[in-house]
């Protein structure tokens, strides 16, 4: 990747850097050494390990724990009051007028129809999305596996998306399916119409679907091919000794030994993709219509960007949504204990 | 030619090309152009004039159209080639249009005002790559602004998250107390919840500090992220137990044990952590969605997504600021790739 001279002037920045940063760190370790010496003198040694954590454990406990807890409270009561104290208590009503349908399949027959909405799109994309993910980082991580020239930089190529923030995905991805845009460009080309992209719903969701599966594949490919990498070589040799074609040896060693990675890309994956939010909401923002309208961003639009803040509806989709995100983590954690 | 295609078709071991590796080629060729592409489009297209931008159908080059100053005009007027009347053709440079008759101007001979149908005139143009779009864009954009509070959350949030994780880390890794498995469980535990989902206590919390429109709000929330507590103590399990005891021995403190044995021993760790802070941060958009809703505290993404809101239009500028905004990721990438992916295939976290 890098020619020998670029690498001598990576290292002389690095080591200078390294010089100037060890020497403040020297001074603030030393600062804060006479801090901490005097707290082990006074608490013990046996009490230490408690100062190690607190700092850890106070940003965690404000900002991760503390906020789930008081997401039932949100939960649990209503009205369009800010500060828990201020909401009358309900007990679960917020539930219920989310799951008030006359028929669950059809959602305006229900009182929130707009969350139900979500729900179904939510299920369509996480199928489609999910499936097509885990074939292609498949068939991409079959194919990184073979013996083939500048391996490492197609590696890279499949894996530089991931890098790419939501928004810039999104817009470089509108810029390209805009009415007046490329892809639009190569159709009228070859003498077709243009073809509404982001003005139709099913296009629309085709494309989310297609974006996200090329901004996160090159992720799933590297655990794919770390899995395919880790076979040992000599079963495909002693395969190939007793007769096997290569359709036999991928049946028999590839796809047993790989399982495990596959569970762990496809258990990943939907976890992902049933919290499916910034990308879209840069690309459609939920439209056409409610045509991309996924959970995170029901939630969203409830508690942030409508009028009404309805803070309870809210907290309770959310504890909904993280009631299937636990089970589909369970599921996954039981299946690596398996293969442990 | 030959040789090329020697070279092509060498592989490794064997000595001819197989039908299965020309498939290969030919996916992984096409996923070059799937996977590249549309980032180079963009480049491509940032450099186009904002007329140029939304003509159809869209051109890959950003082309200019020449102007020339001539004498008595104060603007430069824009170049084109006619063909008159007795079909030979000359250059000519537009004064004004009106309806479908161009009013134009011999550039040697500008006197004499040479009356030509729209039709008959075409632009001069060339491929220029100008910054005009990333000048123009970086005045209305705010975009130093934008930039600076990027730079500012990513490094010091990397920091943070440095210290705080691998101090935490530490303890759980070279201590036993009682809590111990208590605190590794509810990390575990919490690392299947999502910021997504306690998106409103978490806004209430921010506002009862009074970080709302402060990037501290930004800065500390994520620095203790479970991932990096994980990833650090795994990885310090592995340093023996004896350096401690010996540093001991010698009088050191716990925090003298922590910042000059175990720090430079989980180097390795520590970068990989760092690579994915940077990254996290970098790209994060909900967390400071919620936070900052006053523009001059906008980081680089929230701010270029207010922007593509009001200013649906202009896209040249838009796609001068989206390259901008990929670049620092996209130089990192390129120095890093191997860290990255590695780290990634090792430890299966993004």
């Amino acid at each position: 990747m890098s020619t020998h001279s670029q690498k001598n002037v990576w290292s002389s920045i690095s080591s200078g850097f390294n010089n100037v940063l060890s020497s403040i760190s020297t001074f603030t370790i030393d600062r804060v050494d006479l801090v901490f010496s005097a707290l082990q003198r006074l608490i013990g040694l046996n009490r230490m390990p408690y100062i190690f954590v607190l700092p850890n454990l106070l940003i965690f406990g404000i900002f991760i724990v503390f906020p789930m807890l008081l997401n039932f409270v949100y939960a649990f009561t209503s009205g369009t009051e800010f500060f828990p104290n201020e909401r009358p208590w309900t007990g679960t009503s917020n539930f219920e007028q989310l799951l008030d349908c006359t028929n669950y399949l059809d959602p305006n027959t229900c009182r929130e129809d707009i969350f139900w909405r979500a729900v179904f799109n939510t299920a369509t994309y996480v199928v489609f999305q999910v499936g097509f993910m885990v074939i292609i980082s498949l068939v991409t991580a079959l194919l990184l596996n073979r013996k083939i020239r500048a391996r490492g930089f197609f590696r890279s190529v499949f894996f530089y998306p991931v890098l790419l923030s939501p928004i810039v995905v999104a817009l470089i991805w509108k810029w390209i399916l805009q009415d007046n845009g490329l892809i639009n460009g190569i159709i009228t080309s070859l003498g077709y119409d243009k073809l509404p992209f982001l003005v139709d719903s099913t296009w629309a969701q085709f494309w989310v679907i297609v974006i996200s599966v090329w901004a996160f594949m090159g992720f799933y490919t590297l655990i794919l091919l770390a899995g395919l990498q880790a076979i040992p070589s000599d079963l495909y040799e002693a395969a190939d000794i007793d007769g096997a074609n290569s359709w036999q040896a991928f049946y028999g060693i590839t796809l047993p030994l790989l399982m495990p990675s596959l569970i762990v890309v496809l258990m990943l994956s939907l976890i992902r993709a049933v919290q499916i939010f910034d990308v879209v909401f840069a690309f459609t923002g939920g439209g056409p219509g409610t045509a991309t309208l996924y959970m995170v961003q029901y939630i969203f639009s409830k508690g942030f960007s409508s009028p009404s803040k309805q803070f309870g509806l809210a907290s309770s989709a959310s504890l909904l949504m993280a009631g299937v995100l636990v089970v589909l983590t369970l599921v996954q954690l039981t299946f690596r204990r398996e293969e442990e | 030619m030959s040789t090329i295609w020697d070279f092509l078709t060498r592989t490794r071991g064997k000595n001819k090309l197989h039908i299965t590796d020309m498939i290969t080629y030919l996916y992984m060729g096409l996923s070059v152009l799937i996977m590249f592409g549309p980032v180079l489009w963009l480049i491509l297209s940032s450099f186009k004039t904002s007329a140029e931008v939304v003509k159809f159908p869209p051109r890959l080059l950003p082309y200019r159209q020449e102007t020339v100053v001539v004498e008595g005009y104060e603007e430069p007027l824009p170049l084109y080639e006619v063909t008159m009347e007795d079909g030979s053709v000359v250059q000519l440079a537009q004064v004004r249009r009106i309806g479908l008759e161009g009013q134009m101007v011999d550039p040697s001979d500008p006197e004499e005002i040479i009356k030509v149908h729209i039709d008959d005139r075409e632009p001069i143009e060339r491929v220029v790559f100008s910054l005009d779009n990333y000048i123009e864009g970086v005045e209305s954009f705010n975009f130093a602004r934008y930039l600076r509070n990027s730079v500012v959350v990513t490094i010091s949030a990397t920091l943070l998250t440095l210290l705080v994780n691998s101090m935490a880390a530490f303890a759980l890794a070279k201590y036993r107390f009682r809590g111990r498995t208590a605190i590794f469980l509810i990390m575990i535990g919490t690392l299947m919840i999502p910021l997504s989902v306690v998106l409103v206590p978490v806004f209430l919390v921010i506002t009862n500090i009074g970080w709302n429109n402060n990037l501290l709000g930004v800065i500390i929330p994520g620095a203790a992220t479970p991932t990096g507590v994980i990833l650090l103590r795994q990885y310090m399990i592995t340093i023996p137990d004896e350096l401690i005891d010996a540093a001991r021995i010698d009088g050191a403190s716990e925090w003298r044990i922590y910042s000059q044995v175990i720090l430079p021993l989980a180097r390795p760790a520590l970068a990989v952590l760092a690579i994915f802070s940077i990254m996290w941060r970098w790209n994060d958009f909900l967390w400071p969605l919620i936070v900052l809703s006053r523009s001059e505290m906008f980081t680089l993404q929230v701010g270029l997504n207010s922007f593509q809101g009001e200013l649906n239009v202009q896209w040249h500028l838009i796609l001068a600021m989206t390259v901008l905004t990929l670049l620092p990721i996209t130089i990192v990438f390129a120095f890093l790739q191997r860290n990255i992916t590695t780290g990634i295939a090792t430890t299966g976290m993004k």
